[in-house]
């Protein structure tokens, strides 16, 4: 996600300094890019330098920051920064496994629609019904029919999310079927599946990309939402939402216990937002001058 | 005109067909057998061949949709499991404080948001239109529950001015259920300030590029003339198309912001029964929320008319 198409100048400057100009012109990727980055250095780098999230100590409950405990420990005694470190992976695997599978739906279902006549009215109604449902009430629902886990919740997140990326999808192969090259290439003699891989494929690529970036935060936003509520990631796994649940009785005690996973939710929000706002000003420079 | 209001009547008609069949639809895919649903982990086989018998789910699957959609629209949602009560009377019962909440939510957003979206377009680049551009940006990010959790902690751990928790009818006192409301609806209402602000600036910016507005200054109306009864009235579509668009957040937020806030309304009844596995409320509360939805984005298509003339079916 992280990998962008570096302007055609670069030849000319060498990839150091092309990436640094790139950066400066768009610092709206450059902040999301940054935030992001160092989230998924501390869920990656955790283990080394925090305890254990899981372990709980009886004599230490509910105690604020000190230099064991620099967040301070829940009800259980339990460390919360260490809590708070575990909770990143939670919420970065949730949300990059949710927006490549409402992505690759999306796309499959967008491409079904947009080319053949035969299903679309018939789909497109399908995803005007699922769109009519508030997205955190069909999570909800979907999850509580099934067992839970991880994989279900990557499912149930992704479902209410996959019809606008099929609609997404669907009017820019609708706009770029009519274009004179298409036409062109089918005339020069090019099969349906070439024209599709060399021409209309990629004209997908770039509106699709922004949209995973918003998929993404949304997908963060319901699994903490999901998992606050007790219907997201089983409580045993350290997830911010949950986390926050916990923390209801204690507010006034330890507020750290639902400030830290409070304010690093956001921010990780805050990242992905920010990169797919610069992703589509990048990609769109008429949205540069507008709001 | 009339139509125009009949195609879109026949259009809501089919979505909510459309709702109506993946929710039924829901229950039967995921799981082999509804009955061992709702009969939960401890059934017995005896116990779920009554559930077959006593739902009809023997019957073909096109025949069971045609007598689950005739109940529904009679009002009969099904009984829950877990308390053996109507559904229908669970929701209606649930209903009041969700309403309370909801109603307050839509007066706040729409006054502050209004209110900040013109002021920001009156003076582009200026100190309200950085603050909105920040706002905005925080108020997508932050999850409802942090904005909930970190009002309670500010306004009534730490200042005491208004109370942690719970809700009062509206008949024990307007006051105190006024009170108890505030945090709720101010939580409630931030992201959907966002949303309705940023889209009023762009819709005022636009606007106010017009030449009628250079005359109607030329001939000397005052700035808040110009603001409000040239550019706003105009301004309006997008800003209603927005605040019809924005509910369906605003559903999913009522479910925690009734969490945090520990208020005994329909979002609490939908936690209550993802706890109990009491799938009957969970499909009626799908039912009324997504119906209210696409009733709610009805008017606001029909109150388009009445807000600009120009637009003619």
């Amino acid at each position: 996600m992280m990998s962008v198409d570096i302007p055609a100048d670069s030849a000319l400057i060498g990839p150091n300094r092309a990436l640094r100009r790139f950066l400066r012109r768009n610092r709206l990727i450059l902040a999301g890019g940054v935030i992001l980055i160092i989230l998924i250095a501390m869920a990656i780098s955790g283990p080394r330098w925090v305890g254990d999230p899981l372990a709980p100590d009886p004599f230490a409950r509910l105690q604020g920051p000190s230099s064991v405990f620099w967040l301070g420990t829940d009800n259980l005694g339990r460390d919360i920064l260490a809590r708070t470190v575990y909770g990143a992976r939670v919420s970065l695997v949730v949300g990059l496994a949710s927006a490549i599978v409402t992505i690759l739906a999306g796309l499959l279902i967008g491409l079904a629609t947009g080319l053949g006549h035969r299903f679309d009215a018939v789909a497109m109604r399908m995803m005007d019904g699922i769109m009519a449902i508030p997205t955190i009430l069909l999570a909800i629902a979907l999850v509580s029919l099934t067992r839970g886990g991880v994989n279900i919740l990557v499912v149930a997140i992704s479902i209410p999310q996959i019809p606008g990326v099929a609609r997404l999808v669907r009017s820019v192969i609708l706009t770029t079927r009519e274009r004179p090259y298409v036409e062109a290439a089918f005339c020069a003699g090019a099969s349906v599946v070439r024209v599709l891989r060399r021409h209309i494929l990629p004209s997908t690529i770039a509106p699709l990309m922004v949209q995973s970036a918003y998929v993404c935060a949304n997908a963060m936003l319901i699994e903490a939402g999901l998992s606050f509520l007790g219907a997201g990631v089983p409580p045993e796994i350290p997830s911010w939402g949950n986390m926050i649940a916990e923390s209801r009785v204690y507010l006034s005690i330890v507020p750290w216990m639902a400030f830290a996973p409070g304010i690093c939710l956001s921010t990780m929000i805050l990242g992905v937002t920010l990169l797919g706002d610069g992703l589509r000003k990048f990609f769109d420079p008429r949205e540069r001058a507008g709001r | 005109m009339g139509v125009y209001i009949l195609r879109r009547l026949l259009s809501t008609i089919a979505v909510m067909a459309m709702v109506g069949l993946f929710i039924f639809l829901l229950l039967h895919i995921s799981s082999g057998d509804p009955a061992a649903i709702i009969a939960g982990d401890a059934a017995t086989p005896q116990m779920i061949a009554e559930i077959h018998a006593k739902l009809g789910l023997d019957a073909p699957l096109p025949a069971q949709f045609a007598h689950w959609s005739m109940d529904v629209l009679h009002g009969d949602f099904g009984t829950s499991i877990f308390s053996g009560r109507p559904v229908l009377t669970l929701l209606l019962q649930r209903l009041p404080p969700t309403l309370s909440l909801s109603a307050l939510t839509i007066v706040f957003s729409i006054v502050i948001a209004i209110g900040l979206g013109v002021a920001a377009a009156w003076r582009p680049g200026g100190g309200i239109d950085y603050f909105l551009t920040g706002f905005a940006t925080l108020g997508f990010s932050v999850p409802v529950f942090v904005i909930g959790y970190f009002l309670v902690y500010l306004f009534a751990i730490t200042l005491h001015w208004l109370p942690v928790q719970g809700y009062v009818p509206i008949h024990n006192g307007v006051l105190p259920w006024f009170t108890k409301l505030v945090l709720p609806s101010l939580t409630l209402s931030t992201g959907y300030i966002a949303l309705i602000a940023r889209i009023t600036r762009g819709s005022m910016l636009e606007v106010l590029s017009e030449d009628y507005i250079r005359t109607a200054a030329a001939k000397g109306a005052s700035t808040t003339a110009i603001l409000l009864k040239h550019a706003l009235k105009n301004a309006g579509v997008p800003i209603l198309t927005i605040v019809g668009i924005g509910i369906a957040g605003l559903i999913g937020g009522v479910v925690i912001t009734e969490t945090v806030f520990d208020i005994p309304g329909v979002g609490r009844l939908t936690v209550d029964a993802i706890n109990n596995r009491d799938y009957p409320i969970i499909q009626g509360v799908l039912i009324i929320f997504s119906g209210a939805y696409v009733l709610i984005n009805l008017c606001v298509d029909l109150a388009y008319t009445l807000l600009d003339p120009q637009i003619r079916y």
